[in-house]
C-alpha cells in the first residue's frame, strides 16, 4: 500500500486549484503541478474543496453500554464519511466515563476501529449525578489524556459544584463543556417554549432555562480564570450572553449544532419523534441568531451532538420518545446549506469553525492545522456542486434518526484522509482500518 | 375527513356539517327505538391509555346506536414502556380489523402518530391527548351553544364565550378555541397567568387575568368554566397558585358572579367538577347550567362524528 | 352533495319524457288510484323519501286534500341511515325525519318517492318504517318507474312506466326544488350519475 498520494488540482479552503502531496502521513508540499514517486497514488481533485479533517467535539458513540444505539467501530464510520478525522466521545455512556479505565477503553475502542481519532471527554462528577467531582485528574493523567469534560445530557446545575469543577481542570489546562439546562424550568419539558407548544399541548422548555446557566457559567468562569465551553447553544439570548462575555474577556467558547442551524420547533407539529432533541429546536430567529454568532466568531465551534438511537426509541409517541438526532453524515452538507451557500461563512472560515477552533479547544493535537506542509496529512475532499437525498437507512451510522431524511441538501465528501490514509474514498470507506 | 385528531381539523362548513348531521342523531335518539343499523358490520376500538369512563362510555353509546360492533381496550397500567405499547397496541388493533379507533392517551400528539404513522389503517378519533385536545368535547360544547342561543342552526357567529380556569393543562380549552373561533364566536380566555401557556398570545381568541372584569365586559352568552386540579398549587405540582381558596375566590363561579350574569347567558363545565373550587354547587345545578345536557349532547356528536367518519367510502375506494 | 350532482348534469341535455302539466297529471292520477284503494282517505299517512320524495308526497296531500275535502297528513322519512351502499359512496347528507302528529301506527303508510329503479332505496324505507312504529298496511307510489328491480319490490301506485336502459339517467325535476316540473332522461356514460342511478 502506497504511502504517497498526490491529490491534483483540489481547492484548498475553497480556493485556487493547486495540488497537494501526501507523504508518511504529512502533508509533504503544497503548490502547482507537484509530481510523485511511481506507485503513489494520484487522485483527481479538480472541483473539490479541500479542507483540515473535521473534528467535532461532540459526538455520542454510545459505546460501552449502548451498542443497540452506536458502537465506536460504526459512529465512527460514520465520522470518516463526515469527513471527520477527530470525535470527542462524549461520557454518558454505561458505565458513565467517569474514571481513566473507561475513558481508556473508549480510546481503544477508537484505536482499535481507526477510521478517525477518538478523543474520550470525561464526566465532571459521578455517575454524571451532577453530585460530587469525577476523579478530572486521573482521567487527565490517563493514557486517554482526559481534556474535555461534560456531563453532557445533564446540566452540571450546582453552582458551587461548577465553579469547584472550572477552577480544579485549570491543572491540566482542562476545560469544562457546560449542558446549560437549568433542571426546573426543564422538568418534563418536551419542546420548546412558544406558540408552537401552546399549540401542541406539550411542556414548554423555556429559552431562559439554557440563558440562565450560560450567564451564571460565565460569570463563574471569569470570577475564577477557567475555561468554560458551552455546548450547543441554540437561542437568540445565549448567543448575546456569550458575545457579552467574550467582549468582557470571559474565556468562554460555545458551539452550535447543524440541526439548530437549520430547523426550527414548527416541524414538531406532526409530533415525529425525529424532531425530539435537547436543546429542542427553537425558532426561526433563533436560528437565524445562531447562523449570525456563528459567522462573526462569537460561537466558535460546530459541534454535531450526534445522537443516535435505536429504531424503538423514537418509534412511539413523542413523550415517551428518546431525545437526540444524528449528525456526523450530514453536518458538512447543513453548514454548507445553512452557512456558506448563503454567504455567511467562506470556507476558510469553516475549516475553523468545524477543524482548527475544535482542535483548538479539546487541545487535541495534530488536528485541525492548515493545510500547508509539515502539516499531519489529516484532511478532507468535498464536492461542493454536489447535490444528494439524505436517506438514514443509507448511512453508517447506526442510528436512523437523522432529522434530515428526505431533504436535497449540497455538499458531498469525496474523501477524508486520516494521517495520509484515505478512510474514505470516492465518497466510500475503504474499508479495513488497519491503523 | 379522514380523522379528527384536532378542531383545527374542521373548517366552518365542515364544523357546521357535524352539528348538523348531530342534529338529525338527536333526532333519531328521541325516538322509541334508538339503534340504527348504519355501521353495521364496522369495527370501532375504544383505545383508554387513560381512564374517563364518561368519554368512553358516550363513544361506546354512539358506536353502539349506529349498530358498530365496539371492543373497548383499556391499556392503562400497562407495564410495558407506553411508546412501546401505543405501537403494538395499534398492531393488534389493526390486525383485529378496526375501521376507527378512538383514543384517549396521556401524551399530547399521540393520535396523531397513531394516524401518521403507518400502524393502524382505521379512521382515528382524538378522545382527549394530554394536554393538547378533545375535539369532540369541543364539539358537543359547541352543539350545546348553539342549541341554547342559535335555535340549533348555522354558525356561532357573534356568540360571546367567557372560558376560565386552567388553561394551561386543558385540551377542552385548546379545541374549545381553535372550534369557536372557526364558528365565529368571540372567546375570551380568563385565567391567572400562571395558568395560560406562553404564546397564548397568537390563539385567535382575547385573554385576561381578572373575571369579575372580564364578565363585566363581554357580557359573555356562555360562560365556561375549566376543571382545576387542586394538587397544582403544590411547589411540585408547579405551584401554580397559592391556595384552592385563593383560586376559588379569584377565578370560581360562586353565588355572586351567577347572579351577575346575563339573565340568558348559560353556564357550562366539561366535566368533570371540582365543587367548591372552580364551580361552587349553586352554579353547578341552577337552571342555567347546561352541564348535565352537555353530557347528553355528547353521544349524539359523537353519533354524527363516527357517522362521517365511517359511513362513506372506504379509503382507497375499495367497498 | 346531491345538489352539486345535478348541477354536475345539466338536464337539458337529456330527453324530456314528461313536463308540466304531465307531472301535475300524474300525480292527481295517483291521488285517484289511492283513493279508490284505500276506499277514501281515512287513515292515510303518506311519507316522502327525501328529496325529491318529500314535495311530491305534500303534493298528493293537497290533491287528496282537494278531492276528498279531508286533511291527508304528510312527512318524510329519511332513509340514508338504513342504506345498504353507504360504503359505495361519499358520505351522503342527512336530511330530517318528520312524521305527522298521528304517528304512523296502524296506519296506511304510503311511501312516495319519485324513481323506482332498483327498489334498495325502499327496502331501506321498510326497515326505517319498522323502527318507527306498525302500520296496517305500506303501499309505494312512484313518479317514474324506470324497471331494473335488484329485490322483490314492486310500486301499487306509479305516474309513468318508462322503459330504460339500465346505463341511462332518469331524472326528475320538481318546481319546489328545481324551478320546474319535467322528467328527463340522458343516455349513459356519464360517470358518477347515481343521483337516479342508485334507486
Amino acid at each position: 500500500m502506497s504511502t504517497t498520494t498526490l491529490i491534483r488540482g483540489a481547492r484548498p479552503l475553497g480556493g485556487a486549484p493547486t495540488d497537494l502531496l501526501l507523504r508518511d502521513g504529512a502533508i509533504a508540499a503544497v503548490g502547482q503541478g507537484l509530481s510523485a514517486e511511481e506507485g503513489a497514488d494520484v487522485v483527481d481533485a479538480a472541483g473539490l474543496v479541500a479542507l483540515p479533517g473535521l473534528v467535532d467535539l461532540h459526538t455520542h458513540l454510545r459505546e460501552p453500554g449502548r451498542e443497540d444505539a452506536e458502537t465506536v467501530e460504526s459512529g465512527t464510520r460514520a465520522a470518516a464519511l463526515g469527513g471527520y478525522t477527530s470525535v470527542f466521545a462524549m461520557a454518558n455512556t454505561f458505565p458513565v466515563a467517569d474514571t481513566a479505565g473507561v475513558v481508556e477503553q473508549v480510546q481503544r475502542l477508537g484505536e482499535a476501529a481507526g477510521h478517525v481519532d477518538v478523543r474520550p471527554v470525561g464526566a465532571v462528577t459521578v455517575g454524571l449525578r451532577g453530585e460530587q467531582l469525577a476523579e478530572l485528574g486521573a482521567m487527565a493523567d490517563s493514557a486517554a489524556r482526559v481534556r474535555v469534560f461534560s456531563d453532557d445530557g445533564h446540566c452540571v446545575s450546582d453552582a458551587v459544584l461548577m465553579r469547584r469543577a472550572l477552577e480544579y481542570v485549570k491543572a491540566f489546562d482542562g476545560v469544562i463543556a457546560q449542558h446549560a439546562q437549568e433542571p426546573r424550568l426543564t422538568e418534563g419539558a418536551q419542546m420548546n417554549e412558544g406558540t408552537v407548544s401552546a399549540v401542541l399541548g406539550l411542556r414548554g422548555w423555556p429559552s431562559v432555562a439554557e440563558e440562565a446557566v450560560i450567564a451564571r457559567d460565565v460569570l463563574l468562569a471569569d470570577h475564577v480564570g477557567s475555561r468554560l465551553h458551552v455546548c450547543h447553544l441554540s437561542t437568540a439570548g445565549s448567543v448575546e450572553i456569550v458575545r457579552w462575555a467574550k467582549a468582557r474577556g470571559v474565556r468562554v467558547t460555545a458551539e452550535v449544532t447543524p440541526h439548530h442551524l437549520l430547523l426550527t420547533d414548527e416541524l414538531v407539529r406532526g409530533y415525529d419523534p425525529v424532531y425530539k432533541v435537547n436543546p429542542p429546536l427553537r425558532t426561526q430567529a433563533d436560528v437565524e441568531a445562531v447562523r449570525e454568532g456563528l459567522a462573526d466568531g462569537t460561537i466558535d465551534v460546530v459541534a454535531t451532538d450526534h445522537a443516535p438511537h435505536p429504531l424503538e426509541a423514537k418509534d412511539c409517541e413523542w413523550a415517551a420518545a428518546a431525545m437526540g438526532m444524528t449528525g456526523l453524515e450530514t453536518a458538512l452538507s447543513v453548514v454548507q446549506h445553512a452557512m456558506v451557500d448563503t454567504g455567511l461563512l467562506d470556507w476558510a472560515q469553516v475549516a475553523d469553525r468545524m477543524s482548527a477552533a475544535p482542535a483548538r479547544i479539546g487541545r487535541l493535537d495534530g488536528h485541525g492545522r492548515p493545510l500547508e506542509a509539515g502539516s499531519p496529512a489529516n484532511l478532507v475532499l468535498l464536492d461542493p456542486a454536489a447535490r444528494w437525498e439524505v436517506d438514514p437507512a443509507a448511512m453508517a451510522t447506526a442510528g436512523r434518526n437523522s432529522p434530515f431524511r428526505g431533504m436535497q441538501l449540497p455538499g458531498r465528501v469525496v474523501a477524508t484522509y486520516l494521517r495520509g490514509r484515505a478512510t474514505v474514498a470516492g465518497s466510500r470507506l475503504t474499508g479495513s482500518a488497519g491503523a | 375527513m379522514r380523522h379528527l385528531l384536532s378542531a383545527a381539523d374542521l373548517d366552518a362548513a365542515a364544523a357546521v356539517r357535524v352539528l348538523d348531521v348531530a342534529e338529525e342523531m338527536a333526532a333519531t335518539q328521541r325516538r322509541e327505538i334508538k339503534k340504527l343499523p348504519t355501521l353495521r358490520g364496522r369495527t370501532v376500538v375504544n383505545l383508554f391509555f387513560e381512564d374517563s369512563t364518561r368519554t368512553r362510555t358516550s363513544f361506546e353509546a354512539a358506536a353502539k346506536r349506529l349498530s358498530a360492533d365496539v371492543i373497548n381496550f383499556s391499556a392503562k397500567g400497562s407495564s410495558v414502556s407506553k411508546g412501546e405499547s401505543l405501537k403494538d397496541t395499534a398492531l393488534t388493533l389493526e390486525a383485529m380489523g378496526a375501521d376507527a379507533v378512538v383514543v384517549r392517551h396521556g401524551a399530547s400528539g399521540a393520535p396523531h402518530r397513531l394516524a401518521h404513522a403507518g400502524w393502524t389503517r382505521g379512521a382515528v378519533v382524538n378522545a382527549g391527548d394530554g394536554t393538547h385536545e378533545h375535539p369532540t368535547q369541543a364539539l358537543l360544547d359547541a352543539y350545546t351553544m348553539r342549541k341554547h342561543l342559535r335555535g340549533g342552526t348555522g354558525d356561532l357567529a357573534g356568540v360571546r364565550v367567557v372560558v376560565v380556569g386552567d388553561v394551561l393543562h386543558s385540551r377542552v380549552a385548546r379545541s374549545n378555541v381553535l372550534l369557536l373561533h372557526t364558528l365565529g364566536a368571540h372567546v375570551t380566555l380568563v385565567a391567572p397567568p400562571t395558568l395560560l401557556p406562553v404564546g397564548v398570545q397568537a390563539w385567535p381568541c382575547a385573554v385576561s387575568h381578572h373575571l369579575d372584569a372580564a364578565l363585566a365586559d363581554v357580557a359573555p352568552d356562555a360562560v365556561m368554566m375549566l376543571r382545576v386540579q387542586a394538587e397544582r398549587m403544590d411547589a411540585a405540582q408547579g405551584g401554580f397558585f397559592p391556595s384552592a381558596r385563593e383560586y376559588s375566590r379569584r377565578y370560581g363561579l360562586g353565588r355572586e358572579r351567577l347572579a351577575a350574569l346575563g339573565e340568558r347567558t348559560i353556564v357550562m363545565h366539561p366535566g368533570p367538577m371540582n365543587r367548591g373550587l372552580e364551580i361552587s354547587a349553586d352554579a353547578a345545578d341552577s337552571a342555567r347550567s347546561t352541564i348535565v345536557e352537555q353530557v347528553g349532547n355528547g353521544v349524539a356528536v359523537r353519533m354524527a362524528v363516527l357517522y362521517l367518519l365511517l359511513a362513506g367510502e372506504l379509503p382507497g375506494g375499495h367497498a | 352533495m346531491s345538489a352539486a350532482q345535478d348541477q354536475a348534469h345539466p338536464p337539458e341535455q337529456g330527453r324530456v319524457l314528461l313536463e308540466g302539466a304531465d307531472v301535475q297529471r300524474a300525480v292527481t292520477r295517483i291521488a285517484h288510484e289511492l283513493l279508490e284503494s284505500n276506499k277514501g282517505a281515512d287513515d292515510l299517512v303518506l311519507l316522502g323519501i327525501p328529496r325529491r320524495g318529500v314535495p311530491l308526497a305534500r303534493r298528493l296531500a293537497r290533491r287528496l286534500g282537494e278531492v276528498e275535502g279531508s286533511h291527508v297528513p304528510a312527512g318524510a322519512l329519511d332513509i340514508t341511515m338504513y342504506r345498504d351502499d353507504l360504503r359505495r359512496h361519499p358520505t351522503r347528507e342527512l336530511s330530517p325525519t318528520e312524521l305527522p302528529p298521528g304517528g304512523i301506527d296502524d296506519k296506511v303508510v304510503v311511501l312516495v318517492d319519485d324513481v323506482l329503479y332498483s327498489g334498495r332505496t325502499i327496502r331501506a324505507a321498510l326497515d326505517a318504517l319498522n323502527d318507527f312504529g306498525r302500520p296496517r298496511v305500506v303501499r309505494l307510489a312512484v313518479l317514474v318507474d324506470r324497471g331494473h328491480r335488484e329485490l322483490p319490490i314492486r310500486a301499487d301506485h306509479v305516474g309513468k312506466n318508462l322503459p330504460t336502459s339500465s346505463s341511462e339517467r332518469v331524472r326528475v325535476l320538481l318546481e319546489e326544488l328545481d324551478g320546474r316540473d319535467a322528467v328527463v332522461i340522458t343516455p349513459g356514460g356519464t360517470p358518477g350519475g347515481t343521483g337516479g342511478g342508485a334507486r
